[in-house]
């Protein structure tokens, strides 16, 4: 089992962290990073997906209409890998490889694959269920305009609306599909 | 400075989810099975306590408004929160905890992490289509850019203009550390 720290002061130390960023930089947020990767990976392949464009906000255009939004601020960002929030992301692992080798109790392997509550609930194929919820999850996101980051945590940290709006359409839906998914679990506090 | 920053920043922010639990698809899936709700407790205390102390910082300006960013509420945002919501609750990552989860050594994470990246390209070359076809998930909603308490920034607009900011900020914080502190374990269903 992993060292879990308990809820208040979890709650504490991530409120510290969001304000943290807030205070030198700007909110938390993710998921845009996974559009600016793909981003980077296409722009390998092809030549025109982004390009140098003097008249546009960022300096920076785009073929794809949801790339080249809000003035090319995407476009720009794939050009310059060495950005602020795409480099957060990467760090963000490194913070999770750290906290691991730093505690003593190690995960199980059969945690590393699964974690218990999947392995009970009689489903197989963990990888192929995950890969599913990820594609779900980042349409989802990038529908939405942002994650559990962006929009719950740093936007209904700001009392935005959008971030309570998107709090309401995820559990809405993730609570009865957990409950059903993982109907034949154990039950309780593991 | 930038670069410093986000990895600092980044780094810390990996650190404190794993040391939550929030890298660990067994918490995540539990609370939404309300059969743990730590995780539920942790966030309802940070958003009441990060809200309270950020409309001090603004009521005082001790924070440069320049790194208040709302973003636009549209009805897209619930239509994506609930695709969101399935996958959530199939896999039990978000966008953040798979990055933790992968580096504390989970593999399951890393096939999250592709899944996403296949959502996101989906979605980068579909947009272009959804927009055309239906325009209308992307109209703002009370304004788009608009917050409960009013941040006192012009170009974001407040639902609650005519109260003080943190007075409406102070008593959406205490609800949700009341939530947090109140909330049971687990509820019994």
């Amino acid at each position: 089992m992993e060292i879990r720290w308990n809820w208040l002061k979890s709650g504490v130390v991530l409120a510290t962290v969001f304000l943290i960023a807030v205070i030198l930089v700007k909110p938390i947020g993710v998921s845009t990073q996974f559009v600016i990767f793909d981003g980077m990976v296409w722009n390998l392949f092809s030549e025109d997906v982004v390009s140098e464009d003097p008249s546009s906000k960022s300096g920076y255009a785009s073929n794809n209409e949801y790339l080249n939004k809000s003035g090319g601020k995407y476009a720009k960002n794939i050009e310059n890998p060495i950005n602020y929030g795409f480099l957060f992301v990467f760090a963000m692992i490194g913070g999770g490889l750290i906290s691991s080798k730093l505690q003593k109790s190690k995960i199980s392997v059969d945690d590393k694959e699964s974690p218990k509550v999947f392995r009970e609930s009689g489903h197989s194929k963990r990888y192929v269920v995950t890969f599913i919820g990820g594609a779900l999850v980042l349409f989802g996101a990038r529908l939405a305009g942002g994650c559990t980051s962006g929009h719950m945590m740093s936007g209904m940290m700001q009392t935005s609306l959008s971030g309570y709006l998107f709090a309401f359409g995820t559990f809405a839906a993730a609570i009865p599909v957990a409950i059903f998914f993982y109907r034949n679990s154990s039950k309780g506090v593991a | 400075m930038t670069i410093i920053l986000a990895l600092a920043i980044g780094g810390l922010f990996g650190f404190v989810l794993h040391r939550v639990g929030a890298g660990n698809p067994q918490n995540l899936i539990n609370m939404l099975r309300l059969q743990d709700l730590h995780l539920a407790k942790v966030i309802l205390f940070a958003i009441g306590s990060s809200s309270l102390v950020l409309f001090v910082l603004l009521a005082t300006g001790l924070i440069n408004e320049s790194h208040i960013s709302i973003k636009a509420a549209y009805s897209g945002v619930i239509f994506g929160g609930l695709i969101f919501g399935i996958g959530f609750a199939i896999a039990g990552y978000c966008p953040g905890t798979c990055l933790v989860g992968f580096g504390g050594g989970r593999k399951d994470a890393l096939f999250f992490v592709l899944g996403g990246l296949v959502g996101a390209i989906i979605f980068t070359l579909s947009y272009s289509w959804i927009n055309s076809t239906f325009p209308s998930l992307f109209e703002g909603i009370a304004g788009g850019k608009t917050t409960i308490a009013d941040t006192g920034i012009e170009k974001f607009g407040g639902m609650m203009d005519s109260i003080p900011a943190l007075a409406v900020a102070a008593v959406i914080a205490v609800v949700f550390m009341l939530g947090a502190w109140k909330l049971p374990k687990s509820i019994n269903i």
